[in-house]
């Protein structure tokens, strides 16, 4: 279905009795070239750049729930660029590069919103490692720039300078960093994969490989036994779980991460926000409500939903930076399994059994990573060698003690 | 979540940090056969299981000690809990 201005006019006069359902609901075939398990932003994203860059449309994409039940439809839809570390930074640039363009390519409007990001320093010391950090981005291609106080008064007036224990000393901003509407990328990438002979299974759960002399040919679902010629395991949050059925350990943890709306408000939040002496980042929604978060809970958890020592934790850095949202009612909160690495940063691999892949690690900061990730995950899935700005994303680098840790934490997925 | 301290009785968790998985109990010997590969498991590798879960937590805002607690990590119930110290190569 193509959609267009006339498009809307017209279906205005007819009621809006011509839409169509974005994506067909196939019955699983017995073959397929490659099956991608996990059908979230990541694991749709892979099934259409491999049926448009590498033109393999014999795909599956096998989805346990529905499209978005998992967190693609539950993360605070924060995009930007502004990564530190060689391995990662110029990644991150090639996906925001992807979202700029995505609306046009995917004709779905997900309402990617450059607004722009500020993270707010509160310290000589932050200031310097801020200032290390917008150099390293402008080396990637990507913007950047350094605002003083005078500045971010015009921008966020409304921010707490004075405040005696974190003043506010400036900030680091990338005008090109935003929001998108999360759940519309997935349906964005799912019309698109499906309009080239992608087939979207969803309710269908992976139960286990099929795995033959150290080679993977297929899956077995709750839907029966489907066969290919490659599997991508894509399935963030469960990730262990998947990998588990056949023995395979990852250097990853999952645990919860907390979101939080109030109720509507006028426009008042420019852009994201981020606190630099707690751990809070803020956006408004087109609707009105403030969107926010802040830390993992910081345990183990399946449980897709927090423990409210958190919920108080992300407020009170909310109102140590902007007092004003003090009376702002909190509309819902809910929580999202992350598949936390040992190092804060995603995998993009080959695993020992061949022709099994694995796409994970994403931590909670997968969203903006969604266009880049599917786009490197295709590249591996379509010619085994990783794509050039993903090829430090592997397996080994635990073993070779080449972690790449942004925040330098070491081996605690709850610091990173 | 509230953990039951053998010696102080029930506690916010909040008072606690959680350091993961209880396998860092057992450091393997830097002398054994195979010594990197099972530093890679022990520094990195983890099962983590959706259900009961063998973990630690250190009382950091408390009397320092450190904590074998056994938790479903789907419901988020704590089924047991003992002194690190206590349970050590048992
Ligand atoms: C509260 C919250 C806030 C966040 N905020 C941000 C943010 O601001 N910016 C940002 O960049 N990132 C953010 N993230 C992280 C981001 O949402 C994730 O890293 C990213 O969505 C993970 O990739 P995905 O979309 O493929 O995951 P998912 O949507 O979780 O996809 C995985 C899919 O696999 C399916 N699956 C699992 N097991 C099986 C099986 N056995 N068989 C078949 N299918 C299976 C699941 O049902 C699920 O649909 C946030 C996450 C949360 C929870």
């Amino acid at each position: 279905m193509k959609y267009s201005g006339f498009k809307v006019l017209w279906e205005g006069l007819k009621g809006n009795t011509g839409w169509k359902p974005l994506w067909r609901n196939p019955d699983p075939k017995k073959n397929y070239d490659i099956i991608i398990v996990g059908g979230g932003g990541h694991g749709l994203a892979t099934a259409y750049y491999l049926a448009e860059k590498f033109k393999i449309t014999n795909i599956a994409v096998v989805e346990k729930g529905w499209l978005g039940s998992g967190n693609i439809g539950r993360n605070t839809t924060i995009i930007r660029s502004n990564y530190l570390l060689p391995q990662n930074q110029p990644f991150y640039e090639f996906s925001l590069k992807l979202w700029e363009n995505l609306e046009q390519e995917l004709n779905y409007n997900s309402m990617v919103s450059q607004r722009g990001v500020l993270n707010i320093f509160h310290s000589d010391s932050q200031r310097d490692a801020f200032v290390r950090r917008g150099n390293a981005m402008l080396m990637s291609g990507a913007d950047a720039s350094l605002l003083g106080v005078d500045a971010l008064k015009k921008l966020v007036p409304f921010l707490d300078f004075q405040n005696s224990r974190f003043p506010i000393k400036g900030a680091l901003w990338q005008p090109r960093g935003g929001t998108v509407r999360h759940d519309a990328v997935a349906w964005g990438y799912a019309k698109e994969a499906d309009s080239r002979g992608v087939d979207i299974i969803e309710n269908c759960e992976t139960t286990n490989f099929l795995i033959k002399n150290g080679r993977c040919y297929g899956v077995e679902t709750t839907k029966g036994v489907i066969k290919s010629k490659k599997v991508g395991v894509c399935v963030a949050g469960s990730s262990s779980q998947v990998m588990g059925k056949i023995g395979i350990n990852l250097p990853i943890e999952s645990h919860v991460l907390q979101a939080f709306v109030s109720e509507g408000l006028k426009p008042v939040i420019p852009g994201v926000i981020t606190f630099g002496a707690g751990h809070f980042y803020v956006s408004q929604s087109n609707k009105g409500g403030l969107v926010f978060g802040g830390d993992i809970d910081g345990y183990n958890s399946y449980a897709q939903r927090g423990n409210l020592p958190v919920i108080e934790d992300v407020c009170e850095g909310g109102v140590a930076l902007m007092p004003m949202i003090g009376r702002a009612r909190l509309l819902r909160t809910w929580g999202g399994i992350m598949d936390m690495s040992m190092d804060g940063s995603p995998i993009i691999d080959k695993t020992k059994i061949r022709n099994l892949y694995f796409n994970g690690g994403w931590c909670y900061g997968g969203f903006k990573a969604t266009p880049a990730s599917g786009f490197c995950y295709a590249h591996l899935l379509a010619t085994d060698k990783p794509y050039n700005d993903a090829k430090d994303f592997l397996f080994n680098r635990f073993e070779r003690g080449r972690l790449i840790d942004e925040k330098g934490q070491g081996n605690q997925p709850n610091l990173h | 979540m509230l953990i039951d301290h053998p010696l102080l009785g029930p506690r916010d968790a909040s008072e606690f940090i959680y350091m993961g998985d209880a396998k860092l109990l057992n450091r393997p010997n830097w002398k054994s056969q195979n010594s990197k590969t099972k530093f890679l498991d022990y520094g990195y590798l983890r099962k983590n299981p959706a259900g009961v879960h063998k973990e630690l937590w250190y009382h950091e805002q408390g009397d320092r000690s450190w904590l074998l607690v056994t938790r479903n990590t789907v419901t988020h119930e704590i089924l047991k809990v003992e002194l690190a110290r206590d349970t050590k190569g048992k």
